[in-house]
């Protein structure tokens, strides 16, 4: 008897020099991300793109829509990058001013790729997270109707959707936002399958927690990590998506612009020496979904340290 | 003259949190033809030990000492002799058989493939020596069975080919990691008979890694007990057993409940086990210790004799303060 | 100690559908009888120890009284109310006073949470108008019952050892105050000096508490320690049910009397000397399981009568039961 209580008070001792507060897996994992450097890096070049997008325009001499009639036709002699001009990014062919241009086409696309990605997140989650724990027929019939949705060509969907209902913002995200989430469905089924038959889940279960909270209580948060790490890989998919598609010329409206569409016209327009016209929205672009890789490998490595 | 003589082994592993050491300063011998437990909880450093002596790290850690097997240095030798003296002078068998048998490859071929490579027998010859192997893990219907996958086997059934696997090149020394572990108490009861039946009839060493005392007592000539990386007893089973000296050795064996006996409560050892990120200072026992001095906590404890039998400890407390 | 009986089973099947290799949607799938016939009743304070080797139905047995698998037949009688006539949102507030603790430390608990949300999870599902100050106080409270200091609330189960893990597993089960925990092999992934402390806690906490535990486990020796009585399983089937003095002392199936030999004793005068009743062959398959008496194919003392009729699980003496045709 003497024995154990000597052992309670020392396995208290033991405690109280271990109070404060924990160190949960979350910050476990911030504090690897921070160890590496590329995803750092690309984090920080990414946060000032999009500080740049916001910032930019208090800077920009001409609006995106306003036509500048000097350069109008002759952007090769007159609409080169200059200071004195206020073109800082030169003019397009009809001479409007590229700078600003470029920031209205940065926000246009990554907000096209952010929002994309948040309902592709939020709907393959549910529905990912849904089936795999109920399980059964229903997850049988839930993956099915993914399967038969996966079978639709993706890009002929999306282009006959933008021919038929005519070419707008909103058409763009439907038609995106209503099959991205497949992917991510899949994959959260996958691990919810897995985490179902962990023993929390079964503790929860037995106490009586209903299923609606056992799956965000608990299912959920497990599953955030995976789907930070594919969220951020999914949004220059959607970047690349609406990209081809304005290149098509079937994307966003002018006189509204995306990387895409400018980078279709600074393509269409190379052989007349503008080749500004065509490197500034190419070096956003290439540097922005490069730093939107790399994030995401760098929270891949943060989250599962294991599995490196 | 023993068969494998170990000193001074150390075993650290580099990780990103610094150098751990794992194993520190451990000694210890074995006779020709006698069975030696180590005894030890989670990250006591029993099996990297073992491990360490017989080249089998991870790519971060590293051994230094020596061991000296059948009067030869072995330690950090190059992986292609270390290769040669793992198959043919000491062989392993683990916790899980299931991660040293290729799952697609039938038993005959994992088999036969030791004895072509490294004994160059016939194909034929080893098949024939592989089911005899089989016929003496006590396996019925070997001469069909050895046809089979290894999933087909049942977990008893699997570590008895393994068993049979490792005795092929007739070694001279067997590692068995924690290996009834993973296997039902009646099972346990099987292979552990086989393992000391077989040990008798090829005359062979074996170093049994295992946390439980009850398979120590039953099947072990000589005992070693570690904590926190280092050794805090050795001797004879029997000696340990009836008189254990350190604090430790007698914590463990007053923690284990008997089915012969029947104690109103059990005797714990408080706290919990040491974090080899962080061990502590002095004796790695210290901090769980009832009887700890002030210098338990500062210096480090030499293993030294208790009598004449070959029996030693690792305890700054004279060995009449404890019990 | 009173002398209530809490729980009653009568009678339990449960049974699986398999998919064989090769089946089609359409192939009937084969039944697997992982539970076959189990009664038993355990009072108030008493402690239900369940043995049995891997695959004998030990802990379906376990899931199928708290309803995480469903039954086939049979009735869990709890405080006179078949729980398992009763639909999912009638059993929840039973779940109150049957609660479970798990045998992975670590798996059981949730990683995300922090340990003072895990422990306070039950409380706040069966109750949750509590004011946070009370469910703080009853967390803190629990935490220190299980012997964790309770500023260690906003910690998370990785930073604890295994050990710690199961003590918050332990405090999660007992906040709701349950008149039963049924615990899922609690000790085996503990080293053995923490198996001790850990033991030795329930063994306090049921006493302080008037507690019912269903004990399972495969050590014999934990079992016999912690239980008052012992099931022995075997395939689904119950073989043997007694006190747990008289199991040891006089087992009377083969199948116990070969469990109890092959425990291994730590004391080599004792070990080294004993005679071992080693039972030959491997487990049947529990979908295709022996006629008659499911041990028939691995007893020394199987007859004809053996494969062609099932032994009567029936009383041999006070409070022992036995299913064997030959018992003594």
């Amino acid at each position: 008897m003497i024995v154990a209580n000597k052992g309670k008070i020392k396995t208290m001792a033991e405690n109280l020099s271990e109070s404060g507060a924990g160190r949960s897996l979350w910050k476990d994992a911030r504090i690897r991300f921070m160890q590496n450097k590329a995803a750092t890096i690309s984090l920080f070049i990414l946060l000032s793109i999009v500080l740049f997008s916001f910032i930019g325009p208090y800077f920009a001499v001409w609006s995106y829509e306003q036509i500048d009639w000097n350069a109008m036709g002759s952007a090769a002699r007159v609409g080169m990058p200059s200071i004195e001009s206020g073109h800082f990014f030169g003019t397009d062919d009809l001479g409007r001013d590229l700078y600003s241009r470029v920031i209205q086409g940065t926000q246009i696309s990554l907000m096209v790729g952010v929002l994309g990605a948040t309902v592709a997140v939020i709907v393959g989650t549910l529905y990912g997270a849904t089936s795999g724990y109920l399980g059964g027929k229903t997850d049988q019939i839930m993956m099915r109707i993914v399967d038969i949705l996966m079978s639709i060509p993706y890009m002929f969907v999306l282009i006959l959707l933008l021919v038929v209902f005519g070419r707008s913002i909103g058409m763009l995200f439907i038609g995106i936002g209503l099959l991205s989430w497949l992917d991510m469905s899949r994959i959260v089924r996958g691990q919810t399958l897995n985490l179902k038959n962990k023993e929390f889940i079964e503790a929860a279960r037995v106490t009586g927690v209903s299923d609606f909270k056992i799956i965000t209580r608990h299912i959920v948060p497990n599953l955030l990590g995976i789907v930070a790490v594919y969220a951020t890989l999914l949004v220059p998919g959607i970047i690349l998506a609406e990209s081809f598609i304005s290149f098509l010329g079937l994307g966003v409206q002018e006189p509204s612009t995306s990387w895409g569409a400018l980078i279709k016209e600074g393509a269409g327009t190379i052989s007349y020496d503008t080749e500004w016209q065509l490197l500034f929205p190419l070096a956003f672009f290439v540097v922005s979904l490069f730093c939107f890789y790399f994030i995401g490998d760098g929270l891949r490595d943060a989250l599962d340290p294991k599995e490196r | 003259m023993s068969l494998i003589e170990v000193k001074n082994l150390k075993v650290e592993f580099e990780t990103a949190d610094g150098i751990v050491s794992a194993v520190n300063n451990v000694n210890f011998s074995i006779d020709e033809g006698k069975i030696l437990a180590i005894v030890g909880e989670s990250g006591s450093g029993k099996s990297q030990t073992v491990f360490g002596m017989t080249g089998l790290l991870d790519h971060n850690g590293r051994a230094t000492g020596s061991v000296k097997f059948e009067g030869e240095e072995i330690l950090n030798l190059s992986n292609q002799k270390l290769n040669q003296i793992r198959a043919e002078k000491i062989s392993m068998i683990f916790q899980d058989p299931m991660t040293s048998l290729n799952p697609y490859v039938r038993v005959s071929e994992q088999m036969t493939e030791v004895l072509i490579y490294h004994k160059n027998v016939s194909k034929s010859d080893a098949l024939k020596q592989s089911i005899s192997m089989l016929d003496a893990v006590r396996i019925p219907d070997a001469n069909n069975r050895i046809r089979m996958y290894p999933h087909e086997f049942s977990g008893g059934m699997r570590q008895r080919v393994m068993i049979a696997m490792s005795l092929l090149c007739r070694p001279k020394l067997l590692i068995a990691d924690e290996p009834t572990t993973a296997l039902d108490v009646t099972v346990q009861a099987q292979i552990m008979k086989l393992l000391t039946d077989l040990q008798k009839d090829f005359g062979m060493s074996i170093i049994l890694i295992t946390h439980d005392l009850g398979v120590v007592a039953g099947s072990s000539d000589d005992m070693l007990v570690m904590y926190g990386g280092e050794i805090m007893e050795i001797g004879k089973t029997e000696n340990i057993f009836s008189t254990p000296t350190h604090p430790y050795t007698q914590g463990l064996m007053s923690a284990v409940p008997r089915l012969d006996d029947s104690e109103e409560r059990l005797i714990t050892i408080p706290g919990n086990p040491p974090n080899m990120m962080k061990a502590p200072e002095g004796c790695p026992f210290s901090p769980r210790c009832n009887f700890a001095i002030d210098t338990c906590s500062s210096k480090s404890a030499a293993l030294l004799k208790v009598n004449d039998n070959d029996h030693l400890r690792a305890c700054h407390v004279a060995k009449e303060l404890i019990s | 100690m009173s002398n209530q009986t809490i729980l009653e089973v009568k009678n339990l099947k449960v049974s699986f559908d398999v998919a064989s290799e090769g089946d089609m949607p359409w192939t009937k799938a084969k039944k697997l009888q992982a539970v076959n016939n189990i009664s038993f009743s355990l009072n108030a304070g008493e402690t239900l120890g369940v043995v049995g080797e891997s695959g004998c139905g030990k802990s379906t047995l376990a899931r199928a009284i708290v309803k995480m698998v469903p039954a086939e037949s049979g009735e869990v009688v709890w405080l006179g109310q078949d729980l398992l006539e009763l639909s999912n949102s009638e059993t929840r507030p039973y779940r109150k006073q049957i609660q479970m603790i798990f045998q992975d430390p670590l798996a059981s608990l949730n990683p995300r949470m922090n340990i003072g949300e895990i422990i306070a999870e039950p409380l706040r599902t069966h109750y949750p108008k509590t004011p946070e100050s009370d469910v703080q106080a009853r967390v803190s409270d629990v935490m220190d019952k299980v012997g964790l200091h309770d500023n260690l609330m906003n910690r998370y189960p990785h930073e604890f050892s295994g050990g710690q893990c199961q003590r918050i597993g332990i405090a999660r089960a007992l906040i709701l105050k349950p008149k039963l925990v049924i615990c899922d092999e609690p000790v085996s992934a503990l080293d053995v000096s923490i198996q001790a402390q850990v033991v030795n806690l329930l063994m306090d906490l049921q006493e302080e508490m008037d507690l019912a535990l269903i004990f399972i486990a495969h050590d014999l020796s934990v079992v016999k320690h912690i239980s008052t009585k012992i099931m022995v399983l075997y395939l689904g089937n119950m073989v043997e049910l007694a006190n747990s003095d008289d199991i040891y002392k006089s087992p009377s199936h083969p199948y116990t009397q070969a469990l109890i030999s092959a425990v291994p004793i730590p004391d080599p005068s004792v070990e080294k000397n004993k005679d071992l009743i080693l039972i030959e062959g491997d487990l049947p398959s529990p979908i295709n399981p022996p006629s008659g008496c499911v041990f028939r194919t691995r007893c020394q003392k199987a007859q004809e009568v053996c494969a062609n009729e099932m032994p009567e699980f029936k009383s041999k003496g006070q409070d022992h039961s036995v299913a064997c045709h030959f018992h003594d």
